[in-house]
């Protein structure tokens, strides 16, 4: 358990249930989540209609006509106390990340606030694998962590009204990629050329809750290349299986 | 040809929504459907659908839609809004009934001036791809629904039945009054990150609906709310009639279209049996929210669930002659006497 008050399950409204089992961001618990979010699915609960996980906690959505609050949080609270700490087998994504000025119309000022030369914050960007903490905000849009130390900068004070899809985006401890065109105040740094999210995909997210992702610097030629590819439907993307 | 309905006038915001895209939330996606399910239910029944069929639902102004098809049956729910004929002699249809138009007919519908939302279903359904298990639109998205978006003039709506069925008209001879009592709302899950002498203004203050409502949500104006150590949470996940407090301390209740995940103190959330109470506030609009426990929510839901059951069982044949309101006022006709009239004075047959 991650210091003393937690699990602790809690109705959100009465169709919804909280399994909080942390209040900060921190990958043992966000792995207990994962772990928790997974049992729960094995478990199969009539009534338990789907759910969410986050960085600290579970949502558990279900039919309040079909099981009541003591029953959701009765079943949960025993798939928690018998969760093991398993040997979990991790997707490792290799995303190709272009960060050529024109994709990147914050690399300019990320490197002036951080006193880094530009070369130096795309170095630091691409020197860790992130952890897929959730997906959410947007379809698709993960928050991944956690960013270089020196990397870490508020979100922009204005936020865009309009970030271009597929901009690789950074904020406080957590980098991200939007999939879709959207408002946003996360600082842009670069691009992928592949989809995140398509309806029509199943699953449609291209990343989940536990994933790692490493980004792979390319040039802009690859860039394009690669972007024509994945709009003609071609995917090309690299996905190891590795130990946790 | 296809069996369609051709947008002559898309209205203010209208959009395919059945009862929700469920499974899909892990992956940030919205759960969208019907901002008001019981009148999207209720509408189904009375074209013979399955409660989360597919309907149009229209924000506050309506379209005008043409048949093009030998024949479609229709049936409006939302408490004093009509069905307008524009073509041939003209006639008005109430909502909560079904009714068939021919082909060419015009029709417009006249939204309620009690509910942001009323409900059009057509018999059949509309005939358009589910996308991640349902038909609603998620606009952000641009998907679902009629190519992810609102109806633009020209648009043809394509319906899964060539005509109506032979099976005879309904109505509901008791139909839903609109309610104004307050919304009764389950506390938590981080009521502990609101000043106690917040939560008193919350649960005792008269909320106004802001202008900035949409399908997402419902900005409140009334007492602002005082958090405890700030305003910043790490990001969980998001029920329907969640209440959010932002930093500017004005609650947003949460509605369809609402982000699956957030980073604002939930104060609490509207129980599910109070959500279509919800989903149809307009701006202007006065609430009150009072605090139940979960079980009892719970037990709110169930007789809810009951209400709406018998209401649905309770429909009976609908009178061509009911169309004409305006008939229907001058002969004080509205109620009761209605239904008296025999199923087979109708001249419609049951199949």
């Amino acid at each position: 358990m991650n210091g003393t008050g937690w699990p602790r399950l809690l109705p959100q409204g009465d169709a919804a249930l909280v399994v909080e089992l942390g209040d900060g961001i921190d990958r043992e618990v966000s792995g207990r989540v994962t772990a928790l979010a997974d049992g729960m699915r094995r478990a199969a609960i009539p009534g338990v209609v789907e759910l969410v996980p986050t960085f600290r906690s579970l949502l558990v959505h279900y039919d309040p006509l079909v099981l009541g609050f003591a029953d959701i949080a009765g079943r949960a609270g025993e798939l928690l106390a018998g969760l093991q700490a398993a040997e979990r087998r991790l997707r490792l994504v290799h995303l190709p990340a272009c960060y050529d000025e024109e994709l990147a119309p914050d690399l300019a000022d990320v490197a002036a606030l951080t006193g880094l030369t530009p070369r130096e914050v795309v170095r630091l960007h691409g020197s860790v694998d992130y952890h897929v903490y959730m997906l959410g905000f947007l379809p698709g849009y993960p928050y991944m962590g956690d960013l270089p130390e020196p990397l870490r900068l508020p979100r922009l004070t204005t936020p865009r009204v309009r970030v271009p899809a597929r901009s690789i985006a950074i904020a406080s401890a957590m980098t991200a990629v939007y999939p879709l065109e959207s408002p946003g105040g996360w600082r842009l740094i670069g691009a992928v050329p592949v989809d995140l999210f398509d309806s029509d995909r199943d699953p449609p997210a291209l990343l989940q809750p536990g994933d790692r992702v490493r980004f792979q610097p390319v040039e802009r030629a690859a860039f394009e290349d690669l972007r024509a590819a994945w709009a003609a439907g071609g995917q090309t993307l690299s996905v190891e299986e590795v130990a946790a | 040809m296809t069996a369609t309905l051709v947008v002559v006038q898309p209205g203010l915001h209208s959009t395919v929504q059945d009862a929700g895209r469920f499974g899909a939330q892990a992956f940030g996606v919205p759960v969208s459907g019907a901002l008001d399910l019981d009148q999207l239910r209720l509408a189904n029944a009375l074209v013979g659908n399955g409660a989360g069929e597919a309907a149009l639902e229209i924000l506050h102004a309506g379209p005008v839609l043409e048949v093009a098809a030998p024949s479609v049956r229709l049936a409006l729910a939302g408490f004093d809004a009509t069905l307008v004929v524009e073509t041939g002699e003209g006639r008005t249809i109430p909502a909560w009934r079904s009714v068939v138009l021919k082909e060419g007919e015009r029709v417009r519908v006249v939204a309620s001036r009690r509910a942001a939302c009323v409900y059009l279903a057509v018999e059949g359904g509309f005939d358009l791809p589910p996308v991640l298990g349902s038909r609603s639109t998620y606009g952000r998205g641009r998907f679902g629904g009629l190519r992810g978006r609102a109806l633009a003039v020209g648009d043809r709506l394509p319906l899964r039945r060539e005509r109506a069925s032979e099976r005879g008209d309904l109505r509901y001879p008791d139909p839903p009054a609109a309610d104004n009592g307050p919304l009764r709302v389950v506390m938590g899950p981080q009521d502990d990150r609101i000043r106690p002498e917040s939560i008193a203004d919350f649960l005792g203050a008269d909320y106004i609906v802001g202008a900035a409502a949409d399908r997402m949500g419902l900005r409140l104006e009334g007492p602002a709310l005082a958090h405890v150590n700030g305003h910043d949470l790490v990001s969980d996940g998001i029920a329907w009639g969640a209440i959010q407090v932002p930093g500017d301390g004005r609650p947003v209740l949460l509605l369809a279209d609402r982000q699956t995940t957030g980073g604002y103190p939930k104060i609490g959330a509207v129980c599910t049996a109070d959500l279509p109470r919800a989903g149809r506030l307009r701006p202007g609009d006065r609430v009150r929210f009072t605090a139940v426990a979960v079980e009892q929510a719970q037990a709110l839901r169930r007789a809810h669930e009951a209400w709406i059951r018998r209401l649905i069982a309770g429909a009976v044949p609908a009178d061509e002659r009911v169309i004409d309101l305006e008939a229907l006022y001058s002969a004080n006709l509205v109620s009761g006497a209605v239904s008296g009239f025999e199923w087979d004075d109708a001249g419609v047959a049951l199949e």
